[in-house]
């Protein structure tokens, strides 16, 4: 986990450096390698990991607009995933998506820029396993201004009367874009919710890898043995802005400044280290996660821009012969 | 002596918020809704510094809940209010659209005219930028093409200004859409002919006339926001060639001004409609199908220049192929140029 963990903070200090390329002194988003809005995972690494330690790649994850972390977590090709994000022809999509529409059907990920709507694919997805017996469940991760959604409700009670096997994982980082949670959620905890549709809700109120692997085995374990669904709420931190650019002028005063002391991947390795981890493993695993990541951006920069013919292809998938 | 008076440059973001704030002091009936309206005055900044001068009774911050206070405003538009909402991008529409095509858009019909709903949905379109599938859309068709609704897009800040002052009084609902090519947001990059001079005192620009903001004999050039633009730009460039392009500036997409660009295809004999929005069933076709059933007379094939039928592709080598700009709109007018019948 703690390799992961540093994977994916890694792949987005790198993307971070490249969105700038060409973006200042003057910033305008159009301009660059990397052009669009570019949401970062940073400090929420731990949900991810947590969760998706469990999952095998048959299992079926939905993300956000902010997906990196959990495409990372859950084994979504690195080197297709960078050169998508690069707009690139190798690319998950050939270019066709960009960074808050990642598809990699080998690991069964996919993600979207709509709040709340990646929910109902999940339930779906968990109810066409069991219907299908085959042994896999489905996970839809969220933030918490998501659960005020129309959708979180609607698709919380079809996966309980259909008792799917389903996980919702509502990331908690206290913020939609500029609206504080207390300003916008009637109740202090999302989970909470979880009695109006009769399944388990599961607070954790730690962004540490090991206890939210903990909540998420039960809630798993419940999901595979056909015990239904179940909704765990993470509280975690956002150490970006919303997008890269945000000036984040909603936070309180000194709420930045201190980000870097919640920071939860030093913690983690600290812990881990107290605990009796070698060191040199978790340098090792740093290497490791870093070799992988500068390779996959190599692979990315190094791919070739798509043609403006394949932007036209794509839209509809052939009938295949019978 | 006459003095000039000094120009102000604003941007359309700058624009519609002064004419929210102005409309706002004077009736005491509207409020504003929405995500990230308040406090941060708006992803787009058509909102900036209403929170502190009207309070969050009147400006609030909305959840993430659309379905719910898009509906609310029908129910605060049929009880005296006349509420105006933001959701961001137009893509975001899929979630809440009940409200706006069944309730909104029907709720005079259905009272046989006795319940109005006097209700503004303001709403970024466009792309251009990279944000791809579900952020650049246009959709200036599908809320065109609902009956019930008006839909307005502003080119120039002084439009902007007009317009909003104009759907703020409209005893129906508007759905005020404007162009992050356009907007003046430092972080998108903006058009620069956008930002024109806008009169302090309030005034209007009326919904439903289009506006030739260029004449011209030789052919017609219609568009709506940032293709207006392209449309400006190509007539400078030909000017050189002889050709004298006249541009019209749809600026209401429902109800549509055909008089204005009938009358001027009568003159012109050649019409090009360029259009950011997807091609099929869309408002290109429908005013090329108007100067059509006129019965004007024209002297080539109208030509159609619009976003192919694809989602809008993220890299910026596609994307900006099948987007419209000045030289496809300049090919296009050529093309237009070469048939004389
Ligand atoms: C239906 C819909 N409404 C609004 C938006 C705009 N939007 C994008 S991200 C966001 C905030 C999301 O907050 P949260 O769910 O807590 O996730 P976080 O950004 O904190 O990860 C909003 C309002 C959207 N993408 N889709």
């Amino acid at each position: 986990m703690y390799e992961k963990m540093h994977q994916s903070r890694l792949f987005e200090s790198r993307i971070k450096e490249a969105y700038f390329e060409g973006k200042s002194p003057l910033f305008n988003m159009a301009k660059g390698p990397i052009p669009g809005e570019m949401h970062l995972s940073n400090g929420q690494e731990p949900c991810a990991v947590g969760v998706c330690e469990h999952l095998t790649d048959g299992d079926f994850v939905t993300a956000t607009h902010r997906p990196h972390h959990v495409a990372i977590a859950k084994g979504v090709n690195l080197r297709a995933m960078a050169a998508e994000i690069f707009g690139r022809s190798s690319g998950l999509s050939g270019g066709r998506g960009g960074h808050m529409h990642l598809f990699d059907p080998a690991v069964n990920f996919s993600c979207s820029g709509i709040i709340g709507q990646g929910l109902g694919p999940a339930v779906g997805a968990a109810l066409s396993f069991a219907l299908q017996g085959l042994p896999h469940i489905a996970v839809a991760f969220l933030g918490e201004g998501a659960a005020n959604q129309g959708a979180f409700h609607e698709a919380l009670n079809l996966a309980a009367i259909w008792k799917a096997p389903v996980v919702f994982v509502i990331e908690d980082n206290g913020y939609g874009i500029s609206v504080a949670k207390r300003h916008c959620t009637a109740v202090a905890r999302n989970s909470d919710r979880a009695i109006a549709y009769a399944m388990p809700g599961i607070h954790v109120d730690a962004n540490d890898p090991d206890l939210i692997h903990e909540a998420a085995g039960t809630a798993i374990a419940r999901a595979r043995s056909g015990g239904g669904p179940s909704l765990i709420e993470i509280v975690t931190t956002r150490l970006e802005g919303h997008f890269i650019g945000d000036q984040e002028g909603y936070r309180p005063d000194g709420e930045v400044a201190a980000l870097a002391a919640i920071d939860p991947i030093p913690a983690y390795r600290a812990r881990l280290e107290a605990e009796g981890v070698d060191p040199a493993l978790l340098d090792e695993a740093e290497h490791i996660a870093a070799a992988a990541v500068a390779d996959a951006f190599a692979f990315a920069r190094g791919s070739e821009m798509p043609s403006a013919a394949q932007a036209l292809e794509a839209v509809f998938v052939e009938r295949t012969a019978a | 002596m006459n003095i000039p008076a000094p120009q102000r440059k604003l941007t359309i973001a700058k624009a519609m918020a002064e004419a929210l704030a102005q409309e706002m002091t004077g009736d005491d009936r509207i409020i504003v809704m929405g995500e990230d309206i308040g406090r941060l005055g708006g992803v787009f900044g058509n909102t900036a510094g209403l929170l502190d001068r009207f309070g969050s009774a009147r400006v609030r911050d909305t959840p993430i809940s659309e379905t719910g206070f898009i509906s609310a405003a029908v129910g605060m538009a049929a009880t005296g209010l006349r509420p105006v909402v933001e959701l961001m991008f137009v893509d975001f529409f899929g979630v809440c659209m009940d409200a706006i095509y069944n309730l909104a858009a029907k709720q005079a019909y259905f009272s046989a005219g006795k319940v109005a709903c006097p209700m503004v949905v303001m709403t970024s379109v466009g792309g251009g930028y990279g944000d791809a599938g579900q952020h650049s859309q246009c959709l200036y068709a599908t809320f065109g093409h609902l009956p019930g609704l008006k839909v307005v897009l502003p080119s120039t800040a002084y439009d902007a200004k007009g317009l909003m002052l104009a759907a703020l009084r409209d005893e129906n609902p508007v759905i005020f859409m404007f162009h992050k090519a356009l907007q003046g947001m430092g972080w998108l990059g903006t058009v620069p002919g956008s930002i024109t001079h806008v009169p302090e005192q309030p005034y209007e620009v009326a919904i439903g006339k289009a506006a030739v903001v260029r004449e011209g004999g030789d052919v017609t050039v219609a568009g709506l926001g940032i293709t207006v633009h392209h449309g400006l730009g190509a007539a400078k460039a030909l000017r050189g060639e002889g050709i004298d392009v006249e541009v019209i500036d749809l600026r209401t997409i429902a109800p549509l001004d055909r008089e204005t660009v009938i009358a001027s295809v009568r003159k012109t004999g050649r019409l090009v409609v360029v259009d950011d929005d997807y091609r099929h069933c869309g408002l290109a076709g429908e005013v090329i199908a108007s100067v059509c059933e006129a019965g004007v007379v024209l002297r080539a094939p109208p030509v159609r220049l619009a976003h192919p039928d694809i989602p809008i592709p993220f890299a910026p080598s596609m994307e900006h192929a099948v987007l419209p700009d000045t030289d496809k709109v300049i090919a296009a007018i050529r093309r237009a140029m070469e048939v004389d019948r």
